[in-house]
């Protein structure tokens, strides 16, 4: 039997994907056999896309077989690169074009309250992911990639950082647990990620051994965009570790929880309330608080169940949370109401700002409320607090005038 | 073939099937004279006095009403994908050893695929409806011996009604009749609402047969179609498969995406203040558009306001509002699940109607035009609003026009629709196929922008500074290449495979054979 690559997905359900199966030759070139269904729209280009990830590669001869369901350029060169490097590894790689909106860069105070998990090797998924505004999106390469795809799932998931807009949304990637997605690192970090889930952490020193690999990775290619780190803790073990995870190094934005993995842990089960997992998220939020990240809650993983959801997300804010993940687009919106400030925390905070404003304006070092002294972390709190609510809708742009 | 450029600048040849044509003149230019086309008279003492004209099968029928070689035969989709008459009869046909025929259907579904066998041996020599799935790849391949001619549910009536087009024999499938050949869709396990596509048939046809499952004795009460007009009555085992005629919960769509299309939707009307008391709304069957009507019902909650009628397709969506209140009157085209059937059959605030009633371009009138909403779709759409319904990017005939040209005559005509679907952009330089000329077509909505026709100026007025992303149709084209890259257009042969009508009969565009690698 012959040698063989073979990477992507095909099939009925299959949409904006393709398999690509390459095989070896010593002589005659390189044929190219096409099944699309846009063959007629898009046959040529994808030829030539096939020809120049080839080219790249130093392939000279082989056959490649292509059967694709409307992929985009960037998910098809995803998917020759894999299939090739599968029979012949090669330093070389072929990057799509950097689209010059996905060079945007995060900062480390900026709102996560929602995270969009997207299976990382789905091209479907991704198009469309960021209309829906979440204020960050997940590719994901860790659980919902399957263990023969986590390979070609690392080309799709750089390709697509490099060219799908995401439309401001913070482009996040979950790799895989330390040490194996150590090497994950190599096809994200150059290819302008904005902040990396690590998952299942139970040691700083799992942090620290990605920060290692980040800053060579830097050293080699030369990125230097900041890049967040937001560990995700998943065990009974990481709770008790949660502070030091949390101070492990500063560029952690944020420390999640994530609650499915914890209560297999912890030996118990999930419910509607969460009375099994208080403590656990209570000492997250504690532990964030502390180093000065933001506590980010689990999924809610029920998508069928809004209210349900928007008990959860309440629950979460008043725990102390700043954000949750979802699962589904419909999410989204839910999440981002219930933890919009209400409207008596809205009204106080306009009020310390409308007074912050006062108080630089004349000069003075001191806020002041009536007869009442303001402490600069509550005033760091109202200007949060009433950018939430402008972000959400709920507060005018132009309030002050209002 | 002389070829002439017709007033959307799209090359017609001067005769189609060896009959001249009209090309398209532009929206409201084209006024045929003389008198509605008759059928021949009839006279009662031909027919039985007892009132039982039931003969034993679709065979016997059409010998005797005379069946020949290059007839004219209808038939309807009240059953949608689960017909199964039209098939016996070209069956029929076929064991008959007639040639030549036209199949005039309403629409065609993919269930009628076996009609390509009678395409291929020579029974059928052309379609004149919509030709959908294996069909339209049939006739897209260019192996269809005659043209297709693709008519909007109007323009069907219209056809029929100017004589364009002369049924020799209308097959009628119905629900329930009784042996005078009165006969109705609202009971009987084959029910399907209304039998409104056939209503022109009854009364222009020379011959007039019912087939149905359900025969009762005389008198069949509603009488859809009147006994007066129909030959002969045919008792079938089974005329429809009713799980594929009407689906019995008809599901919203779940897709975020079309979600999102659905909602920028409603709240477009909103902001735009086309959502008030009293207003109108036609919003079809599809996910997107059953999910919009569900937004315009919150919307009426939160306004406090209802709306005078609404235009179905029905489904239990629309039903809520009428019982609810929101909606006072729906004015029912066809029912698209067993809701729609039952709230048609007990609630008088729930009419039928037929495309007569709706929209025929030789009523005295039209009330598609005083629709304030109207929601539909588009396989494409070019950067003049012209858009497409019938074939797809890649050329290939696959659906038929229905009552889409028709209801482009609404006072606002919304065409939600995604960017791109599978790498394809929806939003063209031009399209494959015009169907609907782009003055009469308002917004497109799309997930990543909206796009108003400039001829809206009010709408563009209304909607400036709402916060909505509203965008130029051509921003909307370039973002959407950006993504899926530039297509190549489509390759034809020179050959002719379909015309498309507009609703007044002259010719809007035509179809040619796809060229295959």
């Amino acid at each position: 039997m012959s040698l063989k690559g073979i990477a992507g997905n095909s099939g009925d359900s299959v949409r904006s994907d393709c398999q690509v199966t390459y095989c070896p030759a010593d002589s005659g070139g390189i044929k190219i056999e096409l099944k699309s269904k846009v063959e007629p729209l898009f046959g040529d280009s994808i030829r030539e896309t096939c020809c120049n990830v080839l080219e790249t590669l130093e392939i000279n001869h082989c056959s490649l077989s292509v059967v694709d369901s409307g992929a985009l350029d960037c998910v098809i060169a995803a998917r020759v690169e894999a299939a090739v490097k599968l029979i012949e590894p090669s330093d070389k790689s072929y990057l799509p074009e950097l689209i010059p909106q996905n060079r945007l860069e995060t900062t480390k105070e900026r709102f996560r309250r929602s995270r969009l998990y997207l299976p990382g090797n789905t091209p479907k998924l991704m198009l469309n992911a960021g209309i829906h505004k979440p204020d960050g999106i997940i590719l994901d390469l860790e659980d919902s990639v399957a263990p023969a795809k986590k390979y070609e799932a690392r080309f799709h998931v750089r390709n697509i950082l490099r060219s799908i807009d995401f439309y401001g949304c913070e482009r996040m990637v979950r790799i895989n647990q330390v040490p194996d997605g150590l090497e994950d690192l190599d096809y994200i970090v150059p290819h302008y990620v904005n902040l990396i889930l690590i998952p299942k952490v139970e040691t700083a020193e799992q942090i620290l051994a990605v920060v290692k690999r980040i800053e060579s990775i830097r050293k080699a290619t030369g990125a230097s965009q900041p890049i967040w780190l937001m560990p995700i803790i998943e065990s009974a073990l990481g709770v008790e570790n949660a502070f030091a995870i949390a101070s492990a190094h500063k560029s952690i934005s944020s420390l999640a929880i994530g609650l499915e993995d914890l209560t297999a842990d912890l030996g118990t089960q999930r419910t509607q309330e969460g009375t099994e997992t208080f403590y656990a998220r209570s000492r997250v939020v504690n532990a964030a608080r502390a180093v000065g990240v933001q506590p980010i809650d689990s999924v809610y993983s029920d998508v069928g169940n809004m209210e349900g959801l928007r008990e959860n997300v309440l629950r979460s804010k008043a725990m102390g949370f700043d954000g949750m993940g979802c699962i589904h687009p419909r999410q989204i919106r839910v999440i981002h109401e219930a933890f919009a400030p209400a409207d008596t925390e809205i009204a106080k905070a306009k009020k310390i700002v409308l007074a912050f404003e006062e108080a630089e304006a004349n000069g003075l070092g001191v806020v002041s409320l009536g007869s009442k002294m303001i402490d600069p972390p509550v005033v760091k709190r109202a200007l949060r607090t009433v950018k939430l609510a402008q972000q959400t809708g709920i507060l005018a742009q132009d309030w002050r005038v209002k | 073939m002389k070829m002439n450029k017709n007033a959307v600048g799209r090359m017609i040849p001067e005769t189609i099937n060896g009959k001249p044509i009209i090309p398209f003149k532009g929206v409201g230019k084209h006024r045929p004279e003389g008198n509605r086309h008759a059928p021949k008279l009839s006279t009662c003492i031909d027919y039985p006095t007892n009132g039982d004209k039931r003969v034993a099968t679709i065979k016997d029928a059409l010998v005797q009403a005379g069946a020949k070689d290059g007839m004219t035969i209808s038939t309807h989709h009240h059953f949608r994908n689960g017909d199964l008459v039209a098939n016996e009869v070209f069956q029929a046909c076929a064991e008959l050893g007639l040639k030549d025929l036209i199949w005039f259907p309403s629409a065609s579904f993919p269930c009628h695929a076996p009609i390509i066998e009678h395409l291929k041996n020579g029974v059928i020599h052309h379609i004149e409806g919509s030709m959908n799935g294996a069909l339209g790849r049939f006739a897209s391949h260019g192996k269809m011996r005659g043209t297709g001619v693709l008519r909007s549910h109007g323009g069907r009536y219209q056809s029929v009604q100017d004589g364009e087009v002369h049924i020799d024999i209308a097959v009628i499938a119905a629900p329930t009749a009784d042996p005078f050949g009165n006969a109705n869709g609202v009971t009987g396990s084959s029910a399907c609402g209304l039998l409104g596509f056939a209503l022109a048939d009854s009364q222009y046809a020379d011959n007039v047969i019912i087939v149905t499952d359900n025969c009762i004795p005389f008198p069949c009460i509603p009488w859809q179609i009147q006994g007066n007009y129909v030959d002969y009555v045919v008792e079938m085992e089974q005329i429809g498969i009713p799980e594929k005629i009407v689906s019995g919960t008809t599901q919203i769509t779940k897709s975020p995406d079309r979600l999102f299309i659905a909602e920028l939707t409603a709240k477009f009307c909103e902001v735009a203040g086309l959502i008030r008391d009293g207003f109108s709304f036609q919003a079809g069957a599809g996910g997107t558009s059953l999910s919009i009507g569900i937004f315009f019902g919150e919307i009426m909650r939160k306004l406090g306001i209802k709306a005078r009628f609404a235009r179905g397709g029905s489904n239990k969506y629309l039903v809520e509002l009428l019982e609810e209140g929101l909606v006072e009157y729906i004015l029912d085209g066809q029912t698209f699940d067993l809701e729609g059937v039952r709230s048609m059959r007990d609630n008088p605030r729930h009419q039928n109607t037929s495309p007569f009633t709706s929209y025929n371009y030789h009523g005295k009138g039209n009330f598609a035009t005083m629709l304030d909403i109207v929601i539909l779709g588009a396989t494409e759409v070019d950067v003049n609003f012209n858009a497409n319904v019938v074939t797809h990017s890649d050329g290939y005939l696959l659906h038929g026009i229905g009552g889409w040209q028709n209801c482009l005559f609404g006072r606002n005509v919304i065409l939600p629709i995604p960017l791109f679907r599978d790498r394809i952009p929806v939003i063209r330089d031009e399209v494959t196929t015009i169907c609907g000329p782009g003055e009469l077509i308002d917004i497109i909505v799309t997930e990543r922008g909206i796009a108003i026709n400039p001829l809206r100026q009010d709408l563009i007025e209304a909607t400036k500074d709402s916060g909505l992303p509203i965008k130029t149709i051509h921003e909307l084209k370039a973002e959407a290449e950006a993504i899926c890259g530039k297509a190549k257009a489509a390759e034809f042969e020179e050959k002719i495979i379909a015309a498309i009508k507009w609703v007044d009969g002259t010719v809007i565009d035509v179809v040619k054979q796809v060229k295959q690698s």
